[in-house]
């Protein structure tokens, strides 16, 4: 018998429709009630007062490098960075090495991580074999052994015949794809958004139009298909406004959006800083405000950090040879909370994005604080301030433009399946 | 001579945009006394003996490269040139690594060429020793507008008023670049045309005029200046055909006619004569073409000696 009981936290599950003090119980790895005023002479007592408690969060964008990139993470690693981040659950890209597209890739990833994980892994398959945009993997077999969803995340399914297959095959399954929206010919080459920066370092731009034009062409197919499609790290105004008005004319569209594209812009690669070299890129001002305002209005339904850790030598390399990617999963919280502080969204509505809404794109029974759910729970400190220093990252992954940020709020204990996993 | 007294604001030449008003104008009466030395018989002077350059080259170049070696062995400088392309050149090193090797020789001025944009401020922000961009990517190539600015007012007389014309693939251009940032510094007007394609987005943010008509381009200019078009845009469909860049872009007779009689023409070089230009506009009146390369040494002197502690105590 393990018993926690979380005593005088806010408790936010939007799923409940709960946010209030109350008391949380767990008891062998299952929640078993929110009420007020709970007693328990058995439990272990947690005091999240001035906390806030919430069902653990899911990050259903991750790069975990294993199998063949172990230098740039491991799944134990990435893991750890992810509680250490709230995280209690995380799903992870196919572009390993080799490339998940086949039963024996997935069913490696779902065995380490058995074995060597302290949060949950679930497990996304490529679209196409070896990211190929060509054939389509090994679809059905990768469902039978377990992944949740498929994605060539990293790449674009270029052809639109290809796509239109794999809608209808893993339409089948009830597979979300998950589109690295980015149309291969436009973005050919580029390195950061297309712009005043861009031109002003001489670097080769990528248009807003190269992911725009993709997501409507995706959002067509989809309509037309009668699918579900979702549109992975929303960089751009008019990726926001093509899933808005493919969400208004009814297609099961759904959109992530990374905290690096809500919180800094294409200025950050000024002075040729790789840190902030990541796909798609960061773009405007503009672009920002128009994700923020999509998350607060629904059209874009999670945030997803698209934790993309690298080797420092693969940053510290000519801009235009630099690794893409941002290490993610430890920063999301602070960047996150500045959306509710600011004004953005409610607190609710914030946690809504971070925990049953990536719950429901992907289908998994988490993201929830209900009776008899798994008793993954991430406990907040709002106000907690601190400075990022990647020195101090779980994560093998230093890259990220955020270090020197003096940030507010953290996740101060992670609890995966009744069980503590993090705490600081 | 004597320039005791005055001395770079920036410790580095890494982009047009570090340089003052003033450092321009020092470099460029630097420039007009070292350009004497080139035209004595025995074009040496012992300014640098005992001070080591070393020329990294990781990308082709022949004439920069050239210059800066010539630059070098004029004022008695030790010149060691390293070149190949990247990879060769590191042979699966980091760029961060090689230079750190480098600097632990202890040179007393590092020439960087790279084909990447930035790689000069990169390797400024990681090892101590004082750098000189000899262009990279598409992003500055800060001695060829030395050299075009320094031409100018040789021509001209001055600078701050001119209107200047570059015409050309400006997307791709480093020396466009650094030359829209120079030329703004020392109060020119300048106009960029080409092929809507070859323009970069935003490009109004640092030109004062664009076109894509090059009559209008040339009709009010002091200077007009051409850049080399690479056949590889064809491929990237930025035009159909050198044959129809040359008809609607290329500098001809005709077009020179409606150019003013005082016109200077520029050419950061090399020459694809009937391309951009016509070879009887590159050979006419109006051309200083190799008087820019006269003038490309002299600057390159005139830096090695201001950078290298030419006006240091001794
Ligand atoms: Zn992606």
């Amino acid at each position: 018998m393990s018993e926690l009981l979380i005593k005088g936290g806010r408790v936010i599950d939007p799923s409940n429709g709960i946010n209030g003090i109350f008391d949380l119980l767990l008891i062998d790895g299952l929640v078993v009630q929110v009420a007020e005023d709970m007693k328990s002479e058995t439990a272990t007592v947690i005091d999240a007062t001035g906390k806030w408690v919430t069902p653990g969060l899911i990050d259903i964008h991750t790069h975990l490098r294993e199998p063949g990139y172990e230098y740039k993470e491991t799944i134990a690693t990435g893991s750890m960075a992810a509680v250490a981040g709230g995280f209690t659950s995380i799903a992870c890209m196919a572009n390993t090495n080799p490339v998940n597209d086949n039963a024996e890739v997935t069913r490696l990833i779902i065995e380490t991580a058995k074995r060597e994980a302290v949060a949950n892994i679930y497990v996304i398959g490529a679209v196409t074999k070896g990211l190929n945009g060509k054939q389509l993997a090994d679809i059905g077999d990768m469902k039978e052994a377990g992944i949740v969803a498929l994605s060539d995340d990293g790449k674009c399914v270029g052809a639109l015949s290809v796509m239109r297959s794999a809608m209808e095959y893993a339409g089948m399954f009830g597979l979300p794809i998950i589109e690295h929206a980015e149309d291969p010919g436009l973005s050919l080459g580029t390195v950061m958004n297309e712009g005043f920066t861009s031109l002003k370092l001489g670097l080769p731009g990528n248009p807003t139009a190269s992911e725009e034009v993709i997501v409507s062409r995706d959002a067509v197919l989809a309509g037309y298909l009668d699918v579900h499609i979702h549109i992975a790290h929303v960089s751009s105004k008019g990726a926001v406004r093509a899933i808005r008005e493919a969400k208004e004319r009814g297609v099961r569209i759904t959109a992530e959006a990374a905290p690096h594209h809500f919180s800094i812009t294409d200025e950050t690669c000024d002075n040729f800083n790789t840190m902030a070299k990541v796909a798609p890129p960061l773009r405007t001002d503009e672009d920002v405000a128009a994700i923020r305002e999509g998350l607060a209005d629904g059209t874009i339904d999670c945030i997803a950090t698209d934790h993309a850790p690298h080797a420092v030598n693969e940053k510290e390399l000519e801009f235009e040879l630099a690794a893409f990617g941002i290490s993610g999963l430890e920063t999301a919280v602070p960047l996150s909370l500045a959306l509710a502080r600011e004004g953005v969204m409610s607190e609710e509505k914030l946690i809504e994005t971070m925990t049953c809404a990536p719950a429901g794109i992907i289908g998994i029974d988490r993201g929830t604080l209900s009776e008899g759910a798994v008793a993954d729970v991430t406990i907040i400190d709002p106000n907690s301030e601190w400075t990022v220093d990647p020195e101090n990252f779980a994560s093998k992954g230093r890259n990220t433009p955020f270090a020197g940020w003096r940030v507010k709020g953290r996740a101060v204990m992670t609890i995966v399946k009744g069980k503590i996993v993090y705490e600081c | 001579m004597d320039l005791s007294g005055h001395n770079l604001s920036a410790k580095r030449i890494v982009s047009m945009s570090e340089l003052s008003v003033a450092d321009i104008d020092l470099i460029l009466d630097t420039a007009k006394a070292m350009k004497g030395i080139s035209e004595r018989e025995v074009k040496k002077a012992p300014t640098l003996r005992g001070r080591t350059v070393i020329n990294c080259f990781m990308e082709p170049s022949t004439r920069t490269r050239t210059s800066f070696e010539i630059s070098g062995k004029r004022l008695s400088a030790d010149v060691i040139n390293i070149s190949g392309s990247g990879s060769s050149l590191t042979k699966g090193e980091s760029i961060k690594d090689m230079m750190e090797n480098l600097e632990a020789m202890k040179p007393d001025l590092l020439v960087i060429r790279s084909a990447h944009s930035g790689v000069p401020l990169q390797v400024a922000g990681w090892i101590d020793c004082p750098i000189v961009s000899a262009g990279d990517g598409r992003n500055e190539h800060p001695t060829q507008s030395l050299l075009d600015l320094m031409t100018i007012k040789e021509t001209k007389g001055k600078l701050s008023g001119l209107n200047i014309s570059i015409i050309g693939d400006i997307l791709n251009s480093r020396v466009a670049r650094s030359n829209l940032t120079a030329m703004k510094t020392v109060g020119c007007n300048v106009t960029v045309c080409g092929p809507a394609t070859l323009l970069p987005r935003k490009i109004e943010k640092f030109a004062d005029q664009v076109t894509t008509c090059r009559e209008t381009a040339v009709k009010d200019a002091d200077v007009i200046m051409t850049l080399r078009i690479q056949r590889e845009r064809i491929g990237q469909a930025k035009f159909p055909s050198l044959r129809e860049y040359s008809k609607h872009f290329g500098l001809n007779l005709k077009v020179m006619e409606k150019a003013r009689k005082d016109v200077l023409l520029l050419h950061p070089g090399p020459i694809n004569r009937g391309v951009e230009i016509s070879p009887e506009v590159a050979d006419g009146p109006w051309s200083s073409i190799l008087e820019q390369v006269t003038n490309g040494v002299a600057v390159r002197m005139a830096i090695l000696y201001l950078m290298t502690g030419g006006v240091r105590q001794n």
